[in-house]
C-alpha cells in the first residue's frame, strides 16, 4: 500500500489534483481563523463590492500630508464617463448655443471650461423631462466637487450650530496604513451583508465534511453489498444485483429529493444531509466492487483459504479486500465529489441543510439565486462559490484519474 | 433456410427484450412504491401543517378543523396505508396524479403535461449535441495528443466539473447583465402568448440558447475523457498495428478505431442522462425555463406534495425510458451484444 501511495504521487494528474484539493482544504481551515468576522456576521447591509473599506471619519480626522499631485484629474475621470461627455455635449448644443463642431469630447479641460461657461440650470430646457434636468444638475455638482481644489471644511455640531474643526486641502493625502478603522472584504459582502470570503471558506469546510460523510457511507454500503454479492453468489447475489440495478436506474437525485423533502427544514443538519446523500449514492460502488470480486473469487489463494476452512469474514478481509482496496479508494474519491455536488443541488432546490446555523456552498448559491445576485450584477456573491465547487470536484476527479492510471497500467500513456 | 434463421433471430430478440422490458416495469413499480411511501414516512402531520398554512390568519378553529378534514379526505389519509396504496395506484392508471395544492385547482397531470415537453425539448438535444461534440473532441485528442491533451481537454474537463446551475449563473451574468445580448431566462418573451407564429418561435429559440449551451458545455468534458481513453486503448490494439503493417491508410484505420471506441460510449449516453438530469433540472430552474425543473422548485417552495411527487415520478419515467431506448439501440448496433442475447436463450 505504501508503495502504491508513493507511485500515486509520481503521477502528475494525481499530484495536481492533490495539491489543488489541499489548497482548498487549507484555505477553508485557516481563513475563518484569521478572519475578523464570523461566517454569519452581518458586517454591512446588502451586497457590497469587494475591496478594503476605510472609515471616512478616521480619514478626515487624521493628519494628512500635502502632496504636489493634482488629485482632480483622477476624480474627474471617475465622474466623467464617456456617456456623460456625450450628454454634456448634447446639452450644450441644444440649450447652450454652442456649435457642435466646437466641442471635442476627448479634450477634458476644454470640455469642462465650455461646460462651466454655458451650463445654467435656470435656462428653459424644452423637451427634457424633469428627471433628465435633475440628472444634469447632479452631474454639474459632481463636476464641481471633483474640480474643487480649495479643499473641504470639516465642521462638527457645537453649541451655536456648526463649528469649523479644520480645513482639508485638495491635495492632502493620508497613508492607508495610518487609517485605524479598516474593513477588508476581499470578496465583498453578500445580500445579508456578511463577508463573502469568510462565509465561503467556512462553507467549503462544511461542504467537504458533508461530501466526506456521504462518500464514506456510500462507499461502506456499496462495498458491503458488492463484497457479499460478488463473493457469496447464488440467490444472495441475484437479490443484491437486482436491488443494485434498480437503484442505478432510478435516479438517486429523485430519491434524495423525496427523502429530504420528508424531513422538516430545521431538522436537516449538515451531517443529516450528508447521511441521506450517502444512503442514496451507493449503487455505482456496489456494482464496480461486485465485478472486481467476481474476478477474484476463483483465484488460487482464495480457493486455498476456503479449503483451509477459514471463516468468511477472514477470507473477505484477508484475501479479497486488499485486492479491491485501490478501487474502493477511487470510488470513495468520486463519491465525495458527487456528494458535494448533490448537497449543492439539494440546497439550490431549498432542501439543503438548515440555513439558520450553517452555510454550505449550495446554500450560498441558493441565496445568490433568491436575492438575484446575478441580475443585480453582484458577481462576487456567486462566481467565487461556483469556482470553488468546480475546483474541489475537478481536483477530486483529477486524483481519481491519476490513481486509475497508476492502478491500471493499460491506461498509461 | 435463411428465412427460418431470421425468424429464430427475431424470436430471440423479442424474448430478450421482453425480459428486459419486464425488468424495467418491475423497476418502475419499485419507483412508484418509493414515490408513494417516502413522502408518507414524514414525521409529524403533513396535512395539519398544510391546513395551518392554508388558513393562516383565520382565527376560527372550526374552519381550520374543516380544512384539516378536507385535506385528509382529499389525500385519502384517513385510510390505512395499504388501502391508500391501492387507491394511489388505481388513480395512477387513470393518469390521475391528484390536484396541485400550490396552483389549485389545476391538476398535477395538466401542469406536468405543459412542462414535460419543454424539458424534453431542451435536455435531449443538449445531451446528444454534447455527446457528439465530446466524442469528437475525445477522438481527436486521442489521435493528435500534445496540444489537445494538455490544453483543450483539461479546459473542458474543468468546465464539466462546474455544476450546471453554477455555469448558468455565470452565463446569465456575462451574456445578460454584462453584455446584454441574451435574455436572462424564461421560455419566451413575457409579452407573447404561446402560438405558432414566427415571432413566438423566434423568441423561444432565443431563450433556448443559454440553457442549451450550458448543458452541452458541461456534457462535453466527461464524454471526451471517456472517448479519449477508449480510442487510445483501441489505437494500441493488435488490429490497428496489423492494419498499419499492411499499409492501410490512416484515415481508414481511424474510422475502424472510432467505430469500436464508440460502442461503450453509447452506454455512457444513457448513464449521463441519469446522472446529469439533476443538475440540468436545477439549471432549468435558474433560467426559469418552463420545464420540470422550475415546476419542481415551485412544488418544493409551496410545499405542494402532489405536484412534487408527480415531478419525481415523471423524471424517473423519463430516465427509465432513456435507458431502455439506449439498451435497444446498443443491441442493434453491437453484434457482440446480439451474440450474448442469443447465448442467453
Amino acid at each position: 500500500m505504501l508503495h502504491q501511495l508513493k507511485q500515486a504521487f509520481t503521477n502528475p494528474k494525481f499530484l495536481v489534483g492533490f495539491v489543488l484539493f489541499m489548497l482548498m482544504l487549507l484555505i477553508s481551515l485557516i481563513y475563518p481563523l484569521l478572519s475578523a468576522f464570523e461566517p454569519l456576521d452581518m458586517v454591512t447591509t446588502g451586497f457590497t463590492a469587494p475591496g478594503t473599506y476605510v472609515s471616512i471619519a478616521d480619514v478626515a480626522n487624521s493628519d494628512g500630508i500635502g502632496m504636489n499631485v493634482d488629485a482632480s484629474a483622477g476624480r474627474l475621470a471617475s465622474v466623467l464617463k464617456d456617456e456623460d461627455r456625450e450628454k454634456m455635449k448634447d446639452w450644450m448644443v441644444r440649450f447652450g448655443g454652442v456649435a457642435e463642431g466646437d466641442i471635442d469630447l476627448s479634450d477634458t479641460e476644454a470640455l469642462l471650461e465650455k461646460w462651466q461657461a454655458t451650463y445654467d440650470p435656470a435656462v428653459p430646457q424644452k423637451g427634457l423631462r424633469n428627471a433628465d434636468k435633475q440628472a444634469f444638475v447632479r452631474l454639474d455638482k459632481d463636476i464641481k466637487a471633483a474640480t474643487n481644489s480649495d479643499g473641504l471644511i470639516l465642521a462638527a455640531k457645537g453649541e451655536d450650530g456648526l463649528e469649523e474643526v479644520k480645513t482639508i486641502a485638495g491635495n492632502t493625502y493620508v497613508r492607508t496604513g495610518d487609517v485605524v478603522s479598516k474593513i477588508v472584504m476581499p470578496l465583498g459582502a453578500d445580500n445579508f451583508g456578511a463577508d463573502v470570503m469568510t462565509k465561503l471558506t467556512s462553507s467549503i469546510a462544511v461542504s467537504l465534511r458533508i461530501g466526506l460523510l456521504a462518500g464514506v457511507i456510500a462507499t461502506l454500503i456499496g462495498l458491503t453489498i458488492g463484497l457479499l454479492s460478488g463473493f457469496l453468489g447464488g440467490w444472495v447475489d441475484n437479490f443484491l444485483t437486482f436491488l443494485t440495478n434498480i437503484f442505478t436506474v432510478i435516479p438517486s437525485f429523485v430519491i434524495l429529493i423525496l427523502i429530504a423533502n420528508a424531513i422538516s427544514g430545521t431538522a436537516r443538519s449538515p451531517m443529516l444531509v450528508g447521511l441521506i446523500i450517502g444512503l442514496t449514492a451507493w449503487p455505482w460502488t456496489a456494482r464496480s466492487v461486485r465485478s472486481q470480486v467476481l474476478s477474484l473469487r476463483n483465484r488460487d489463494h482464495v480457493s486455498l483459504s476456503k479449503l483451509s476452512g477459514h471463516s468468511l469474514p477472514r477470507i473477505i478481509l484477508q484475501d479479497i479486500l486488499p485486492y479491491v482496496a485501490s478501487y474502493v479508494v477511487m470510488a470513495l474519491i468520486l463519491q465525495i465529489s458527487s456528494g458535494i455536488l448533490a448537497e449543492a443541488q439539494l440546497s439550490m432546490l431549498g432542501l439543503g441543510p438548515d440555513t439558520t446555523t450553517t452555510v454550505t456552498l449550495g446554500i450560498m448559491m441558493n441565496w445568490a439565486q433568491k436575492f438575484s445576485a446575478v441580475l443585480g450584477g453582484a458577481w462576487w456573491a456567486f462566481v467565487p462559490v461556483v469556482i470553488s465547487v468546480a475546483i474541489i470536484t475537478f481536483s477530486l476527479n483529477l486524483m481519481n484519474t491519476g490513481l486509475d492510471q497508476v492502478f491500471n497500467p493499460q491506461l498509461r500513456d | 433456410m435463411k428465412n427460418s434463421d431470421e425468424v429464430m433471430v427475431l424470436k430471440g430478440f423479442i424474448k430478450y427484450y421482453g425480459k428486459r422490458i419486464i425488468w424495467y416495469v418491475i423497476t418502475l413499480v419499485v419507483a412508484v412504491f418509493l414515490n408513494f411511501l417516502l413522502p408518507r414516512l414524514m414525521p409529524g402531520d403533513p396535512v395539519k401543517a398544510l391546513a395551518i398554512q392554508a388558513t393562516q390568519g383565520v382565527t376560527d378553529p372550526s374552519v381550520q378543523q374543516k380544512m384539516i378534514e378536507q385535506y385528509t379526505r382529499e389525500f385519502g389519509l384517513d385510510k390505512s396505508m395499504p388501502e391508500q396504496l391501492v387507491i394511489y395506484v388505481g388513480k395512477l392508471f387513470q393518469g390521475d396524479l391528484g390536484v396541485s395544492l400550490g396552483q389549485y385547482p389545476r391538476t398535477v397531470a395538466d401542469i406536468l403535461g405543459s412542462s414535460v415537453g419543454w424539458s424534453l425539448a431542451l435536455q435531449i438535444p443538449a445531451l446528444f449535441v454534447g455527446w457528439i461534440l465530446g466524442n469528437g473532441l475525445g477522438a481527436v485528442a486521442a489521435y493528435l495528443r500534445k496540444g489537445m491533451d494538455t490544453v483543450v481537454l483539461p479546459i473542458f474537463m474543468f468546465i464539466s466539473n462546474i455544476p450546471a446551475f453554477g455555469l448558468a449563473f455565470i452565463l446569465i451574468y456575462l451574456f445578460n447583465v454584462k453584455w446584454g445580448i441574451a435574455p436572462s431566462g424564461g421560455g419566451y418573451a413575457f409579452n407573447l402568448i404561446p402560438a405558432f407564429t414566427p415571432e413566438f418561435i423566434g423568441s423561444v429559440l432565443q431563450h433556448y440558447q443559454m440553457p442549451f449551451w450550458t448543458m452541452v458545455l458541461i456534457a462535453i468534458g466527461g464524454q471526451a475523457i471517456g472517448m479519449r481513453s477508449m480510442s487510445i486503448y483501441e489505437l494500441n490494439a493488435d488490429y490497428v498495428k496489423y492494419s498499419r503493417f499492411l499499409g492501410i491508410k490512416d484515415g481508414k484505420i481511424i474510422t475502424y478505431v472510432f467505430r469500436n471506441a464508440m460502442l461503450p460510449q453509447i452506454t455512457g449516453l444513457a448513464m449521463s442522462f441519469g446522472t446529469s438530469i439533476g443538475g440540468n433540472l436545477v439549471a432549468e430552474m435558474v433560467y426559469s425555463y418552463p420545464g420540470i425543473g422550475s415546476t419542481m422548485f415551485k412544488a418544493i417552495s409551496t410545499r405542494d406534495y402532489p405536484l412534487l411527487s408527480g415531478c419525481t415520478l415523471m423524471i424517473t419515467i423519463m430516465v427509465l425510458i432513456a435507458n431502455l431506448v439506449v439498451e435497444v439501440l446498443y443491441g442493434v448496433i453491437d453484434p457482440r451484444v446480439k451474440a450474448a442475447q442469443m447465448e442467453s436463450e
